[in-house]
């Protein structure tokens, strides 16, 4: 077997690895609060399914706007964060009025944010076609040799700023007021009680935060490879993998089970070719589910 | 003495690094009526679930008329004989009352009879007869929503008697009631009671379970720290600080 | 109405449709009707599970799919028997091939099933969303299998050529619309069944409180088992025939998102507690996409798909059958 073949394809999957991170810390955040909420009221179990679809809108944002005026696709995104936060703050506001507040059963909740999905899709489809899209960057197409390894840029540049990101997330997490009344709210759900604590407003929250990830992590993935409108419906797989995989909610279990499906995929496509990656990670949803359903760091 | 019906041997359970059950023993002979209180939090509810197979507890073991239950699903437990209602009341919400009280008798009173279930007619006689019991006759065609609190603590208890079982664990079916109506759901209790069924009422409001209990558990922090004749136990020093506080 | 009557009733129907079509109609509403009627299966397949456990399933396009390839599969294995297998096997074959097609429906009906059967049983044991969750990616993951799988065309697709006559039927698609209607029948009578036997009585016990049928004895996941393997074969079986009906088949028409998203939007529109609700949703929505394809874009009438699940979720939940029940209730109640 071929060492350096081997080394760059696990190097090129830790990248990827960071990107998933990315992608999936938005999930996490929100799959957080709602565990322990649901714990708490034994209410809706949901976890935002169209995720996916927010993430591409911000790829497209950033596309629009890279093409348009040339500016980075990150900065784009993080100039975006604001009002990536208020579409989730919105969306949430919506499914809370029609469906947490009236006690409706988790089907009609789930039906909601896989209608948002597949029309976001659509409608993606209508303006911009089936046609590949992708942005300028200068470190786009070159890479960096470190002692004979290849770090493309292209993966490189997000799989860094991914890193950033989840430091951020995990440190507003643990240190600010908000971000520990959310982390209380899904680890100690009677404290939320006692504490009388609005938990749609915790949830709120959450979910702003989670969507707004989304802008990041669309930009990444419109750096790392062109995008298509269905290209969110490819990442679902992918990113519950990595949820489930890392115990629903936690954030250095999301960490380490992104790196690891990044390395899985990027052997899987080195070696068996790149059509075979997706079902990777279904292989991964169902065998944890299998065999370890709370997760790697679960209890 | 008799097996007891009911055997709780060093149960444990955690959540994460929080020990909700830490060793509690406790057994329940047939026919007897026995109060299990404490402070909130203190894992009543967890215990109710593990022996119920709600949760699964990690260490210790819960036998049942003879036989160990530990890794058996809910509702197996329900087809030995087990029976609970739920702290919250959780009807049915498509159904209506009778529908309610319909499941049981068909998913574990049928179940347990085999080849000769119970026909159409004497599922409705069964149906009628238990709703009288709990004076829900008039609501048998409403839908839960319909009924007040006290009707559906009632309801509550009397599908968990649908299952006819062995072993009734009302968990806190009184929380929130007027004194007349707490009054009411104890002399049900204990009726059922004569019936030959044996109960373990788990509950806050002393006047009832001092009513009720003929003996009486206190479980503290998820332990077990006092089991004796009632009146012997509110005066343990023990349970007396843990209430008051001290 | 006893069960007996009601066969009786729905055969009269789809004899009389499938006569008013032969009297009236040309090819094209054979093959549009055949569309809407697929849809009703898919629908009320999705519902058993969906409308009667509660339990979401994102991958009805995965359960078609399993059915339409596996008619691939048994057509090109039939096509090929000479190369496949030593002459005296090929022999006996030829005998056996090509299989008709109410066979393959059953055998796709299978297939469905199993998978349904194995999905279930790793994810069902779970909260209700990681059920959800699974069968979301056992779409996209059956159609990575099947794109790599270059015996039955891989990402090209493969061609299906099914005769242009059939005795008594006369065109081909005529024969297909006979065994869709009979299909319709039989899942609409299934779903009737369930829903009026104790199984349906356990079924509403798992949609309204999962613990508190437990509690009452009810034995949960046994009957989420039956519900996904049944609601999964029956999308099996509509999707078995549809490489006969299309001709080609290559995995983005057969794992079409359209799939899933209608057998979600039809009961969601029509209402998820009866078998009336399905029907009604696919009905409408059917010949909607029937007629807003012809006249707009295949793209824009899915979006109005998209857009009335939402607007239903969030305005009607009950759906129309919920609407209409409603409008009923209220004009009994005045005076």
């Amino acid at each position: 077997m071929d060492v350096n073949l081997l080394i760059n394809a696990i190097i090129a999957g830790l990248l990827l690895g960071g990107f998933y991170a990315a992608v999936t810390a938005g999930i996490s955040i929100y799959a957080a609060v709602t565990a322990g909420i649901s714990i708490a009221f034994g209410m809706l179990d949901i976890v935002n399914i169209a995720h996916p679809a927010f993430i591409i809108i911000g790829s497209y944002i950033a596309y629009i706007v890279n093409t348009k005026l040339g500016i980075d696709p990150i900065v784009v995104s993080i100039v975006a964060l604001p009002a990536f936060y208020a579409l989730g703050a919105l969306v949430y506001q919506v499914y809370y009025l029609s469906f947490e507040k009236r006690g409706q059963e988790s089907l009609r909740g789930l039906a909601f944010f896989f209608g948002l999905l597949f029309v976001t899709e659509v409608c993606l489809l209508l303006v911009f076609g089936v046609d590949y899209r992708s942005v300028d960057a200068p470190y786009i197409g070159s890479s960096l040799i470190l002692a004979g390894f290849e770090f493309p840029y292209r993966l490189l540049v997000p799989f860094l700023v991914s890193m950033a990101m989840f430091l951020g997330l995990q440190l507003f997490l643990s240190r600010s007021f908000i971000g520990r009344a959310v982390m209380a709210v899904s680890q100690d759900p009677l404290a939320l009680r006692l504490m009388a604590i609005d938990p749609t407003r915790i949830k709120r929250i959450a979910f702003g935060i989670s969507i707004a990830t989304a802008s990041l992590a669309g930009a990444f993935l419109i750096i790392i490879q062109p995008v298509i409108p269905s290209v969110g419906r490819d990442y679902i797989g992918r990113i519950f993998a990595i949820c489930v995989l890392g115990g629903l909610g936690s954030l250095p279990g999301t960490l380490i089970a992104a790196l690891l499906l990044g390395v899985i995929e990027s052997l899987t496509s080195t070696y068996y070719g790149p059509s075979w990656a997706p079902a990777v990670s279904f292989g991964i949803l169902l065998l944890t589910l299998a065999v370890r359903p709370s997760g790697l760091l679960g209890r | 003495m008799n097996a007891p019906l009911l055997q709780v041997d060093q149960l444990s359970k955690r959540f994460g690094g929080f020990v909700a059950l830490d060793t509690v023993d406790l057994a329940v002979a047939e026919g007897e009526r026995v109060g299990l209180i404490g402070p909130n939090g203190s894992g009543k509810s967890t215990l109710v679930n593990c022996i119920c197979g709600t949760l699964h507890n990690e260490a210790g073991s819960v036998t049942f008329a003879g036989e160990k239950l530990d890794g058996m699903i809910a509702h197996e437990r329900t087809h030995r004989g087990l029976a609970r209602s739920f702290q919250l009341p959780r009807p049915f919400m498509s159904m209506s009352v009778a529908e309610n009280i319909r499941v049981p008798l068909v998913y574990t009173v049928n179940a347990r009879h085999g080849a000769q279930h119970l026909s159409h007619a004497e599922l409705d006689d069964r149906c009628h007869e238990l709703l009288a019991l709990v004076a829900l006759e008039g609501k048998a065609r409403n839908s839960p929503r319909d009924l007040t609190q006290v009707e559906m603590r009632k309801l509550e208890l009397a599908r968990a008697m649908a299952a006819d079982p062995k072993l009734l664990i009302a968990d806190e079916a009184m929380a929130g009631l007027s004194h007349s109506e707490v009054e009411d759901i104890v002399a049900l209790l204990i009726r059922l009671n004569e019936r030959g069924i044996t109960i373990i009422m788990i509950e806050h409001i002393m006047r009832a379970v001092m009513k009720f209990s003929q003996r009486l558990a206190v479980l503290v922090s998820g332990r077990k720290i006092a089991d004796g004749k009632p009146d012997d136990v509110i005066k343990d020093d023990e349970v007396v600080g843990a209430y008051l506080g001290t | 109405m006893r069960t007996p009557l009601f066969i009786l009733l729905e055969v009269v129907f789809g004899a009389a449709l499938y006569l008013l079509f032969r009297k009236y109609g040309n090819d094209y509403v054979f093959f549009a009707g055949y569309t809407v009627l697929q849809y009703v299966v898919l629908a009320t397949a999705w519902n058993i599970l969906g409308g009667y456990c509660g339990y979401v399933n994102f991958g009805s396009a995965g359960f078609f799919a399993i059915g339409a390839y596996s008619s691939v599969f048994l057509y090109t294995v039939g096509q090929s028997l000479d190369d496949l297998f030593s002459e005296h096997t090929a022999g006996l074959l030829h005998h056996i091939f090509p299989i008709p097609v109410p066979i393959l429906i059953v055998i796709g009906g299978v297939m469905a099933g199993l998978v349904g059967l194995g999905t279930g049983y790793l994810t069902l044991r779970l909260r209700g969303v990681f059920f959800a969750i699974a069968t979301l990616a056992l779409a996209v993951v059956l159609e990575t299998l099947v794109v790599n799988w270059q015996f039955v065309g891989g990402s090209r697709g493969a061609y299906v050529i099914p005769p242009a006559k059939v005795p008594v039927f006369g065109p081909y698609i005529q024969y297909l619309f006979v065994l869709m209607i009979i299909l319709t029948i039989i899942a609409l009578t299934i779903a009737r069944l369930i829903e009026r036997s104790r199984l349906g009585m356990g079924f509403a016990t798992i949609r309204d409180d999962e613990m508190a049928a437990e509690a009452c004895g009810v034995p949960t996941l046994r009957l989420k088992l039956i519900a996904t393997v049944v609601s999964g074969a029956l999308m099996g079986m509509a999707g078995a025939p549809f490489p006969f009906y299309i001709g080609y088949v290559d995995p983005g028409s057969a794992f079409n998102l359209s799939y899933a998203v209608n057998s979600i939007a039809m009961p969601m529109i029509g209402g998820t507690t009866s078998w009336v609700g399905p029907l009604i949703g696919a009905i409408l929505l059917g010949t909607l996409q029937q007629v807003a394809t012809v006249t707009i874009s295949s793209v824009a009438n899915l979006l109005i798909v998209g857009l009335l699940l939402i607007g239903f979720v969030i305005v009607a939940p009950k759906g129309i059958v919920g609407l209409w029940e409603d409008w009923i209730n209220k004009w009994r109640a005045k005076p």
